[in-house]
């Protein structure tokens, strides 16, 4: 390791560093707020590290890592997810835990966060996987921290049991392509495989298949999608917030990057499936979530046909596609953390709000929150106003400039069928307040900093939604 | 500048409505009053000092301003003849519907002006856009606040009519957003210009079956909004469940919509895709009228009943857009404008009703004449107006409509003929059991107070005066219905293989002439300017 890779490194290393120290001031003195507040410095401290980084020339560390704009942007995007979700998170634990272990969430969400932001600057099968393995590990725990609440376990376990094959359906991918071409490199991939013969592009493309269980897993597509519902609904809402967006945003750079430096785009059969898959998704994941009476429950099947929309720019490749699916994922994790912070927020000390019941009136008893979660749901609907509809236009518009004209009409009539259950719950909110369940009245003085937090992501959803030029710009000039 | 500034201050009127709500329920009102009234007065302006038209520019005025520079997506807003009537309606339709709920809406009041003023905006934004992305955006802009309108303040099976009328208007409008996503890509890749802007994508070259394609891509959003038969059955549900003011402006101003965007977009953007369509477009339409008119006849309750003559109504407009000719074209323009007086007024006292008696059920009304003479008085002059009385607005509209198409199509012109026959079943039926007839029960109910004969007064000043001179109407709307009209014929006559309609050019003009000529002796309708221009024009 030079000084230059530590440089370029730099904000995994705060990062790293911020988790050694918080260990440190745990044992020191266990207290709730001063975690929390160490954890915020620690990763604004590495928000603002990869920003310095974004400016600079793209950096190989070996075969390993390669740290670019790309990864900068993914990184600055990650992190400040991971910062948001502390907030939520902070309120969660005051108000829904005992009164013990409160410290240690922050260690586990800045590992997972650490192991996100190493995939995003991967560029090699072993880096990709260990940092996979990091995020995933620290999310079993996560999911399954507020242990003494129903379900909680239930989907603890699941998480485990289905990462922990997916994990070895990506190992062995990683395998048999290890064995056809004899590189883990992304970009010695795309070289070695040129001069493979017909037999050995199928076991290349088996391997690849196998891969895709493993990604597919992590981004809650369909066939791979049945543990997220019962995951989200498990979790608590900070956690659930951090695995759709944290998790599979860092999924979802990787994936970029590996099929540009591979480019893997030339094996049909592989963007066959991926069309498959993310027909499958847009449609299985809108027609479930019309079924579902809980709203982590719909956000969890929304998050499956919105995965199946970024595909469709992903399927759409190189130039315009790349760069609309940064774009939407980018919109769709501000929007889906400004969706679960809701819930965390509204959620009354003894449980969380899930049900839709706890929904029925709250424009007339809390019109602000109300008005910010229509923003949000909107948002996901891909309504015009919001930021939402400008990533529909941009996944739209990547997928007919491909030609891509079958993507594009599934995307338009599933995200119709989408209309229905958002719309389910706005007019539940709209409904004459008549229910028992009410927010703690102090709410609005105990936890300032969660309401500013998302009146901060409504106006940026707004904001996108109204001028997004200059993401758009920022977008343009990423390249994995 | 000033365009953008009317879609703004609506948005800013609407912000603050809410705001003020806090305080006072009357301050809304007041503010919203105050934005659209000053909405009016500047669509007032422009028609007295540019409504002639400066002559060089097919625009009166325009305003352009970048946006999304990197999709090459502007904030283009232009307005002509056309959207500036369009415009005129709007704000006088707003007004009287934020008057209309005076005293009918009584709880969050605030959050209803916020709606209702968003909606204005969107639809303003319609009428003026004149970049692809930005008229869709606006076009989706008036939804979402229709539909808290519907579900909120609405009626009984509020909820359930909501849900249909953002379904069919959404799923329809995405279509349209594909058909413009690939109108802007294939522009792009023939020129390499990348833009949503109207005037360049005018001349955009496509391959025939592609062109069908797209056009029915927005064919589809816009019938949808016309509620033509099939696709009509949103609309006696959204009209009925909503609001007055709610029914005013999806009646007089959201169905306008759809007529609007044929007009402006569908004919001279695909011109030789829409002859082709033309018989099934104007089939449909001949449907709507008969199909309107027998369920308007069916029906007991009063909204839906109106409901019923609005499809009807929008009939003739698909008919008359589909004769490809400047007759029929100033008929629909008309046909625009006064659909949305004699519909709104309509729907006025519909609500008027219900709110006094509680019901819509035509059964147990009758004889109210006696008890609300000014009323009744009023509702005759309506439901005249929507029979086609001769005086009255939609005489004018109905007549060059049917005698534009007639040179386009006679059979279906004769059948939708009948169309006007039925209307007058329905609408004496209204007056027979509302207001004559005998009492089912004895309700108490109050007149029309000084607010509602204000309300009323106006619209039938707006009818009578349409009915009587309709000149600075089909003046104003003349050169951009001439630039259309003209425009799509041109264009496909320079199509050597184009779907070339060859109209009988004499017999068609010596027909319209003759009977021009006779209502005008009749009913001092002053024709002069469309008959002289019919005369060069063919």
């Amino acid at each position: 390791m030079t000084v230059q890779d530590i440089k370029s490194l730099l904000p995994m290393v705060i990062l790293a560093g911020g988790i050694l120290f918080t260990i440190i001031l745990i044992a020191v003195k266990r207290n709730h707020r001063l975690a929390f507040i160490g954890t915020l410095i620690v990763i604004l401290a590495a928000v603002i590290a990869a920003l310095f980084q974004t400016g600079k020339k793209p950096h190989a560390i070996g075969e390993i890592f390669v740290i670019d704009r790309f990864g900068s942007y993914y990184q600055v995007l990650l992190l400040s997810a991971t910062f948001v979700i502390s907030i939520f998170s902070y309120i969660s634990l005051e108000r829904f835990f005992p009164n013990k272990r409160k410290e240690e969430y922050y260690l586990l969400i800045m590992l997972a966060t650490l192991g996100a932001g190493m995939m995003a600057v991967s560029s090699h099968f072993i880096s990709f996987f260990v940092s996979l393995e990091l995020l995933t590990i620290s999310l079993y725990s996560l999911i399954a921290y507020y242990r003494e609440r129903a379900k909680v376990i239930e989907a603890g376990l699941k998480y485990l049991v289905l990462a922990a094959m997916s994990s070895a359906f990506l190992l062995f991918g990683m395998a048999l392509v290890y064995a056809i071409s004899g590189t883990m490199s992304f970009a010695g991939l795309s070289v070695i495989t040129l001069s493979l013969n017909p037999s050995g592009i199928l076991m290349l493309v088996a391997g690849i298949g196998l891969m895709i269980v493993g990604i597919g897993f992590k981004l809650a597509l369909v066939p791979f999608h049945m543990w997220t519902p019962d995951v989200y609904e498990g979790a608590s809402s900070p956690v659930s917030a951090f695995i759709a967006s944290v998790s599979k945003g860092s999924v979802v750079a990787v994936l970029l990057r590996l099929f540009m430096m591979a480019d893997l785009y030339r094996y049909e059969k592989v963007m066959l499936a991926f069309i498959v898959i993310a027909i499958l998704s847009m449609l299985i994941g809108n027609l479930l979530a019309l079924m579902q009476n809980n709203v982590k429950r719909i956000l969890a099947y929304s998050s499956i046909a919105h995965l199946g929309y970024l595909l469709v720019a992903f399927i759409a490749g190189k130039g315009m596609g790349i760069q609309a699916a940064t774009f939407y994922i980018t919109v769709y994790m501000i929007t889906i953390i400004g969706a679960f912070g809701i819930i965390t927020i509204i959620s009354p000390a003894d449980h969380e709000s899930g049900e839709m019941e706890n929904y029925k009136g709250l424009f007339w008893r809390e019109p602000f929150l109300a008005a910010l979660f229509t923003i949000f749901l909107l948002s996901l609907a891909g309504i015009p106003l919001t930021a939402g509809f400008m990533g529909k236009y941009f996944l739209l518009t990547a997928g007919l400039g491909k030609t891509e004209w079958p993507l594009a009409f599934v995307l338009v009539i599933s995200s119709v069928i989408g209309l229905f259950y958002y719309l389910r719950v706005i007019v539940m909110m709209m409904k004459p307040d008549e229910t028992i369940f009410s927010i703690s009245p102090s709410f609005w003085s105990s936890f300032p900093i969660g309401i500013l937090m998302l009146t901060f992501l409504g106006v940026l959803v707004i904001c996108l939604g109204i001028y997004p030029g200059w993401l758009v710009d920022l977008v343009k000039t990423l390249n994995p | 500048m000033i365009l953008a500034w009317l879609i703004i201050l609506l948005m800013g009127c609407g912000l603050l409505s809410w705001l003020a709500a806090r305080w006072n329920n009357i301050l809304p009102r007041i503010i919203s009053l105050a934005g659209v009234v000053v909405q009016l007065l500047v669509v007032v302006w422009l028609w007295i000092n540019h409504g002639q038209g400066s002559g060089a520019s097919r625009w009166i005025t325009s305003y352009t301003h970048s946006w999304i520079p990197a999709f090459g997506i502007q904030i283009k807003l232009g307005v002509d003849g056309l959207s500036l009537l369009m415009l005129a309606l709007t704000s006088f339709l707003g007004i009287l519907a934020i008057l209309a709920s005076w005293k009918e809406i009584k709880d969050r009041v605030g959050f209803f002006h916020f709606n209702l003023l968003f909606v204005l905006a969107g639809i303003t934004g319609v009428f003026l856009s004149l970049d692809l992305f930005l008229f869709y955006f606006s076009w989706e802009v008036m939804l979402i606040p229709m539909y808290f309108l519907i579900s909120i303040w609405g009626n009984e099976n509020r909820v359930y009519a909501a849900y249909k009328f953002f379904l069919f208007t959404q799923a329809s409008g995405l279509l349209m957003f594909l058909s413009i996503l690939g109108l802007y890509l294939i522009h792009g890749r023939h020129t390499g210009i990348y833009t949503f802007d109207y005037e360049q994508l005018l001349g955009t070259v496509i391959a025939q079956q592609t062109a069908f394609l797209l056009m029915l891509g927005f064919v589809i959003a816009f019938i949808v909004k016309l509620s033509t038969v099939p696709f009509h059955s949103w609309l006696p549900d959204a009209h009925t469940q909503a609001p007055t003011a709610g029914s005013v402006i999806l009646a007089g101003l959201l169905l306008k919509t759809g007529a609007y965007g044929l007009i402006r977009f569908v004919l001279p953007l695909f011109p030789q895709a829409s002859h082709q369509f033309a018989p099934m477009a104007m089939n449909l339409g001949v449907i709507s009228i008969l199909y309107g008119a027998k369920l308007a006849f069916a029906q007991t309750d009063l909204k839906r009943l109106i409901a019923y003559i609005s499809v009807s109504h929008m009939g003739f407009i698909l008919l008359g857009i589909y004769a490809f000719n400047q007759m029929a074209m100033q008929g629909v323009v008309m046909q625009m404008v006064v659909h949305g007086v004699s519909t709104g007024a309509l729907f006025i006292i519909a609500g008027a009703l219900h709110e006094r008696i509680h019901t819509r059920d035509i059964g147990q009304m009758g004889g109210l004449w006696s008890k609300m003479p000014r009323m009744g008085a009023m509702g005759l002059v309506f439901v005249m107006a929507s029979l086609g009385l001769p005086g009255l607005g939609n005489f004018v509209a109905e007549i060059l409509i049917l005698i534009g198409s007639f040179a386009a199509n006679k059979t279906l012109t004769i059948v939708a003929t009948i169309g006007l026959v039925a209307a007058t079943i329905y609408s004496l039926r209204i007056m027979q059991k509302v207001f004559y007839g005998k009492e089912q029960k004895q309700w108490t109910v109050a007149d029309f107070g000084f607010r509602e004969m204000g309300i009323m007064i106006s619209l039938s000043v707006a009818i009578i005066w349409l009915g009587l001179f309709p000149a600075p109407v089909l003046n104003l709307a003349k050169s951009a219905v001439v630039s259309f009209a003209g425009m799509t014929n041109k264009q496909v006559q320079a199509m050597p293989d184009g779907n070339n309609r060859k109209y009988p050019a004499k017999n068609h003009s010596v027909i319209c002439m003759t009977v021009i000529r006779k209502n005008s002796l009749n009913n001092h309708i002053d024709l002069k300017a469309p008959i002289k221009d019919d005369r060069t024009g063919y």
